[in-house]
């Protein structure tokens, strides 16, 4: 049984922040995790995948070591984020949604990171990055692979 | 009281209501899809905008509250330009199957793009997700035809407190779908199929045994039998275009019969046989110190309620089986004996207001004949089906009566068809029998209504009664907590899965109303005033069958065929 550890008093926390809290905790939020709160806060198990499904920062599947959030919004699609998003699906092999092979990466489209001045943008991790092209975004990509590399050796 | 002028007619409205509620008094229909009488309304699928007269923008009828002085606006170009275009758009994401769907000739969607025509569609059609499921044998779902109006959800949610389906994702790619998308068998679904009712396209849907029946009907090798729910006969007469409320038990009879069914029998007589087993069991429970208070027991979306989600309290539940099963068990038993029939060729059909049936029907401990108990489950919709394809218009047969013996009822069968019923026609019996008096007061009006949970008292020989009756699942949850937290001091409970109890069951003609189901219930109070025979032990036939197979109430034979047993499953378990 998945359990959630919660230094705050229990009944004081809106759901959002107990899936955001057991995200964190757990990588995903994963049947048993979602069951766990149902009971915990007496909601149907139906509502709590709802809002899972409905905001882009939780996820109810596995993710990879790195997430990457890739804006979808206008202000990053009219500067070129359509060439950008398709460089990366290919250096990566995944569609939005996916994670890859080796279990680095996930690739998902997010809404607007308010960061609209160097479009397109996207933010692995915590890490933001801006003012994107193709050539670019791959060479941070290849960056983190280089890093887990020297991590690894 | 507020004043507002719909299309220049005035009318006085009280200050809560809305602006569709408004254009009703000014007989203007504002066409709606995801606006139900019985739901929370929320502008959903914005189909009803109006105009306001100083608002810059249109406002949904369904959900907007008039204002003393209102000037309101039905039809306009700008009106009907957004009713189109939001048609257009629930359209282009709509399967353009009609001829193919269930639903052909009842669709809400298909009615209001007949009255809104928007011609050619000219957004590509793009298919939304999910798949379809009909795992559980009873209520169905095709993702692909949703509409998002929500009304399932919010029914399964606000009136059932089941909760198995909610809204995922969200704007475009929204969808409706069960947590982790697992089949409905999986997730809780009590197969109530109130949300089947309050869909208004064809992605919810009874599983369907219509074939099933066809094919036992063209075996000249097999005796076919069916059954009538008590609630079927208040509500069939809908499909053949008689107003709700128009009582046609003879000429459904008669209906069943030209089909080709070789008896037309009762579930009412079942119902009488309930009441004398469970009346009994109450009464051996109040002498013998037993668990209580005992809750009813026939109704099988509250058996799956109380099996998900209060299985501790599965041994306050009556042991007797529902009037269907207890059909099925004695057709293959007693019946085949008297009619001299091999039991292996009977096959029994039900034809009853619910899509629960259908499940409780093929839970595998339903054989104690030695046999499935009952072969198919037609919703009354699907019976309907049956008979117009065969060509057979109920409304203009002349009735005719059941067959004997399992045919013979009481006005206390009639009523388990509507909430509160059981109750009432359990009272009637077990006062009788435990006082030994005659009941002058046959109606027992404390029990009777439409309120949510009701109460009554009645005085057996010294010891004060206390019943309480609830319908919708929602209700029944809060007497199961109240049970729970030990502050219940009730001795019995009727509880109906759905609101108004089986004659707004999930299987019944569309589409269910407040209103249409204060006229069924009417019709089925009528249908008990006019029987010679309105107390279930006074039922003859129930008598004789006590006489010649059973025994007494609770024998053990009686056990054997007529009771049975539950099991805990607890939610996503």
């Amino acid at each position: 049984m998945a359990t959630i550890d919660l230094k705050t008093a229990e009944a004081e926390i809106p759901v959002i922040e107990l899936l955001k809290k057991a995200q964190e905790e757990h990588g995903y939020l994963s049947p048993e995790v979602l069951k766990v709160i149902a009971a915990r806060t007496g909601q149907p198990l139906s509502k709590l995948y709802g809002i899972a499904t409905f905001y882009s920062l939780l996820t109810t599947r596995p993710k990879g070591k790195y997430r990457i959030l890739f804006c979808k919004n206008a202000p990053c699609h009219v500067r070129g984020a359509k060439r950008v998003l398709e460089a990366i699906v290919s250096y990566l092999g995944v569609e939005p949604g996916e994670t890859t092979k080796d279990g680095l990466f996930t690739l998902e489209l997010t809404s607007c990171l308010g960061l609209c001045a160097v479009a397109p943008t996207m933010m692995i991790g915590e890490d933001l990055y801006g003012n994107l092209t193709p050539q670019k975004a791959i060479a941070i990509l290849e960056d983190y692979r280089a890093r887990e590399r020297s991590e690894h050796a | 009281m507020a004043t507002v002028i719909v299309d220049g007619i005035q009318v006085e409205v009280p200050d809560n209501a809305t602006i569709l509620e408004a254009a009703k008094l000014a007989k203007k229909e504002i066409p709606t899809l995801c606006y139900h009488p019985d739901l929370p309304a929320i502008g959903a699928c914005r189909i009803c905008v109006v105009e306001v007269e100083g608002e810059p923008l249109l406002k949904t009828a369904c959900n907007t509250n008039v204002r003393d002085g209102m000037r309101i606006r039905t039809i306009s170009p700008a009106i009907r330009e957004a009713r189109q275009t939001a048609l257009e758009l629930i359209l282009s994401r709509h399967p353009q199957k009609c001829n193919e769907c269930v639903r052909n000739g009842t669709c809400e969607l298909q009615a209001l793009a007949s009255r809104i025509h928007v011609g050619e569609i000219s957004f590509p059609y793009r298919q939304r997700p999910g798949s379809p499921d009909v795992s559980s044998g009873a209520v169905g779902r095709d993702p692909s035809k949703c509409v998002l109006c929500r009304r399932c959800v919010q029914v399964c949610e606000v009136i059932q407190s089941v909760g198995a389906i909610a809204v995922q994702g969200r704007g475009y790619d929204a969808w409706i779908d069960t947590p982790f998308s697992r089949a409905l068998s999986e997730v809780g679904c009590v197969y109530c199929g109130q949300c089947v009712d309050r869909c208004p396209v064809g992605a919810l849907f009874e599983v369907s045994h219509v074939e099933r029946v066809w094919r036992a009907l063209q075996d000249p090798e097999i005796h076919v039998v069916v059954q009538t729910a008590p609630a079927v006969r208040a509500a069939i007469g809908e499909e053949f275009g008689l107003p709700p409320g128009t009582l046609v038990t003879g000429q459904m009879v008669a209906a069943l019969r030209r089909l080709g069914f070789d008896k037309v029998f009762d579930t009412d007589f079942t119902a009488d046989l309930t009441i004398m087993e469970e009346g009994h069991e109450l009464i051996g429970r109040l002498r013998d110190g037993g668990v209580l208070p005992m809750l009813t027991s026939c109704s099988p979306g509250w058996i799956n309620f109380i099996e998900h989600f209060y299985p501790d309290l599965l041994p306050h539940l009556s042991s007797c089986k529902s009037p269907q099963q207890m059909f099925g068990a004695l057709a293959k038993t007693y019946y085949a004996q008297k009619a001299g029939i091999d039991p292996s060729k009977i096959f029994v059909v039900s034809v009853m207001p619910c899509t629960a049936k259908k499940a409780e029907a093929a839970r595998p401990e339903m054989k104690d004949s030695g046999y499935q108990d009952v072969d198919a489950v037609l919703t009354t919709r699907e019976a309907a089906r049956m008979m117009k394809e065969a060509g057979i218009d109920l409304s203009k047969l002349e009735p005719e009566d059941y067959d004997l013996p399992l045919g013979v009822s009481t006005g206390a069968g009639v009523i388990f068809g509507v909430t509160g019923g059981v109750m009432e026609a359990a009272l009637r019996t077990v006062y009788e029998v435990v006082t030994g008096k005659k009941l002058e007061k046959i109606d027992i009006l404390p029990v009777r209504g439409m309120e949510g949970i009701r109460e009554a008292e009645i005085e057996l020989d010294g010891l004060r009664v206390r019943a309480a009756v609830a319908h919708g699942l929602a209700n029944a949850r809060k007497l199961m907590d109240k049970i729970v937290s030990g502050q219940a001091d009730y001795h019995f409970i009727e509880i109906m899965a759905c609101p108004g109890g089986c004659l707004s069951g999930g299987g019944q003609p569309y589409p269910t109303t407040p209103e249409i189901r204060q006229k069924r219930a009417q019709a089925l109070y009528e249908a008990d005033r006019l029987l010679p025979l309105r107390k279930s032990h006074e039922n003859p036939v129930i008598q004789e069958l006590y006489r010649e197979f059973l025994g007494k109430p609770n024998s053990h034979k009686a056990h054997e065929l007529l009771h049975t047993h539950y099991t805990p499953k607890p939610v996503y378990g």
